[in-house]
């Protein structure tokens, strides 16, 4: 991938307050038109991170680019658009007063904001509720105005932090159209999020931060082929033929346990090519096999897997 | 949210046809590659700060409140008037007419600058907390003419407060007794330099505090104005050099008193001034120096705020 072609290069971004350290070695690179999903606990280091990116945050070391150019740069904030977390405005504006005030900070002409204000409000579902206070808005509706003023300046990386809390399915399903309309029109979509199932859904890529530090990025869906989980039903499986199994390179033996009419083993294995071993292993011990079934590993298993089974704290 | 709005598909023909998709799509240039310019920021700002206190009724209440305080002010110097057997030489009427203003004047500019410190000592800080400054500081603007703008919002604010307070206290003494008090335009010019003061005080204290510890260091420093002014003029009267000293300090701190009582020595009648020790007169006059270094240090308290905002973490 040519250097033009990256939206975001970050190299061992850090932030450090005191001797506390919030974000360890941040390095990332974005391309244009993709999606890239940014995933941990609360506490990892997501919002210094996405902070760090947009220029809220000065860095304590490592660089970025935005665009080929530095983080924070009134150029680059001129190219991108920020829907910020807890999203907050000014709530005795009304919504196209809002978002005609953000398309002004954007430096955009009022005839270009008279034609694209309502049609934005219309794309995020307030059309009709335009000219009324944002105080009167609920929590979800907030996020659309939140969105609308995010995307005014057809922004070419687009920074979504949480941008589905509070919003029900229907909200939800208009955060993912907008942004695979903003990855179709080339735009990157960075998207903090801790609903695994919006990431699955909207991401071309996700990363994982803990403890400040990225530990694991995939393109989707590529760890299901490279991770493979299988539950076999099987009867008679002693412990003998389990620490045989261990003995398979890369295998890990998730949960073995005894339910009503026989026995459910539950195995990561590292490709599907070692089934048949694992099979004839389990057969040659006496066992006897009803199914073996491979198992959907979804983002959120990866991601306990990732973090551990309580990484909040 | 109704179904139309979420199954139509967006096209990029639609996006082309409404001329409002990506600059490469149409092929014509929507952004200023570098945001807008410093000075329409700052109107930006400027206008959102002023039409906040108009649409969260703050403009509403305190004028309200300038309100009752000019009727109750007319009352009472009806009242004294009233009161006045016409055996009471012209002068004496007109110093107890001036002292009545005086009192007036100096509560409205005790109003003024409550209004100056309470009203602003939110914006930044509230706005840094509750994280709406996000949306804004990520936007192809300066941030030191957020701050800029936002000062000058309030300062707008300000000015209508204190034409309205101040200016209005003197109206309503010349429609009572067609007395009006000399330099008014001086003392008004006085007042609302005290207001600009420790608004940029507090504008700079809420980049960093909270807006509680940001109204709290204002008054503070107001309060500690107030004594000083105190020791200052007991000094002056008494010949004691150390009190004199102290309030000279004091006036350094924080110059608010030091430029009441520069505008109390210019409206007060000509004999009132002998009338010895109050916050109403001066036995010693603040030199217009002070006033410079009012001024000077009204515009560094703002390019601190801006200082400070512009190299903090949001």
């Amino acid at each position: 991938m040519g250097m033009t072609a990256l939206t975001i290069d970050a190299e061992g971004l850090k932030k450090s307050y005191g001797t506390r350290t919030a974000v360890r070695d941040l390095t990332l690179q974005l391309r244009r038109g993709e999606a890239f999903g940014f995933l941990g606990p609360n506490g990892a280091g997501k919002s210094t991170s996405i902070k760090m990116l947009l220029g809220l945050v000065k860095p304590t070391g490592g660089r970025a680019l935005l665009l080929g150019k530095p983080v924070g740069t009134r150029e680059v904030r001129a190219r991108i658009g920020f829907l910020p977390e807890h999203f907050r405005f000014y709530d005795w504006l009304s919504a196209s007063e809002l978002v005609l005030f953000h398309g002004r900070l954007c430096g955009l002409a009022d005839d270009v904001l008279r034609r694209k204000v309502p049609y934005l409000l219309e794309r995020v579902g307030l059309g009709s509720q335009d000219s009324k206070p944002i105080r009167s808005f609920s929590k979800g509706m907030m996020q659309r105005v939140g969105l609308a003023q995010a995307i005014v300046n057809d922004p070419e990386i687009l920074f979504l932090d949480e941008p589905t809390s509070g919003l029900d399915p229907a909200g939800r399903k208009l955060v993912r159209e907008v942004i695979r309309e903003q990855r179709d029109r080339g735009a990157t979509v960075f998207l903090n999020s801790h609903l695994l199932g919006e990431v699955e859904q909207s991401c071309d890529r996700v990363a994982f931060i803990r403890h400040g530090e990225i530990v694991g990025m995939y393109e989707m869906g590529a760890w299901q082929s490279a991770q493979t989980e299988v539950e076999i039903k099987a009867a008679r499986v002693d412990s003998a033929s389990l620490s045989r199994l261990a003995g398979i390179e890369g295998l890990v033996v998730v949960a073995a346990d005894v339910q009503l009419g026989g026995q459910r083993l539950r195995l990561r294995v590292p490709s599907a090519d070692c089934l048949p071993e694992v099979v004839r292993c389990l057969v040659e011990n006496g066992a006897e096999i009803f199914s073996v079934v491979p198992q959907h590993v979804s983002l959120e298993d990866l991601f306990l897997q990732m973090m551990g089974p309580d990484p909040g704290l | 949210m109704s179904d139309k709005t979420i199954d139509v598909p967006v096209t990029a023909e639609v996006r082309n046809r409404k001329g409002i998709g990506l600059p490469a799509n149409t092929g014509e240039p929507i952004h200023i590659p570098r945001g807008p310019g410093a000075l329409r920021t700052v109107i930006l700002m400027a206008r959102v700060t002023f039409r906040e206190a108009a649409r969260r009724k703050i403009l509403w209440v305190a004028a309200l409140g300038g309100a009752a305080f000019l009727g109750l002010s007319w009352a009472g110097l009806h009242a004294m008037i009233a009161s006045m057997s016409p055996k009471v030489p012209a002068i004496n009427r007109r110093e107890g007419i001036g002292m009545m203003l005086m009192m007036v004047l100096y509560a409205g500019s005790m109003m003024t600058s409550l209004m100056a410190a309470l009203t602003s000592c939110d914006t930044l800080s509230g706005e840094i907390a509750s994280g709406t400054i996000h949306a804004i500081a990520t936007k192809p603007v300066r941030r030191w003419c957020l701050v800029l703008g936002k000062w000058a919002g309030f300062v707008a604010m300000l000015t209508l407060y204190v034409l309205f307070v101040e200016g209005g206290s003197m109206g309503v003494s010349w429609l009572e007794t067609r007395y009006f008090p000399p330099h008014s335009f001086a003392v008004l010019g006085l007042i609302w330099l005290q207001a600009i003061l420790l608004l940029g005080v507090t504008m700079a204290c809420s980049t960093r505090f909270s807006a509680l510890t940001s109204g709290a260091v204002t008054l503070g420093l107001y309060g500690l104005a107030f004594v000083g002014g105190w020791i200052e003029q007991f000094g002056a009267l008494r010949h004691i050099k150390t009190c004199v000293d102290l309030g000279i300090v004091a006036s350094l701190v924080m110059p608010s008193d030091a430029l009441w009582r520069r505008a109390a020595f210019r409206v007060q009648p000509p004999l009132f001034g002998a009338a010895g020790v109050s916050p109403f007169s001066s036995t010693l006059v603040p030199s217009p120096a002070i006033v410079a270094y009012a001024a000077i240090y009204a515009i560094l308290a703002l390019i601190l705020a801006q200082i400070l905002f512009e190299h903090r973490d949001l």
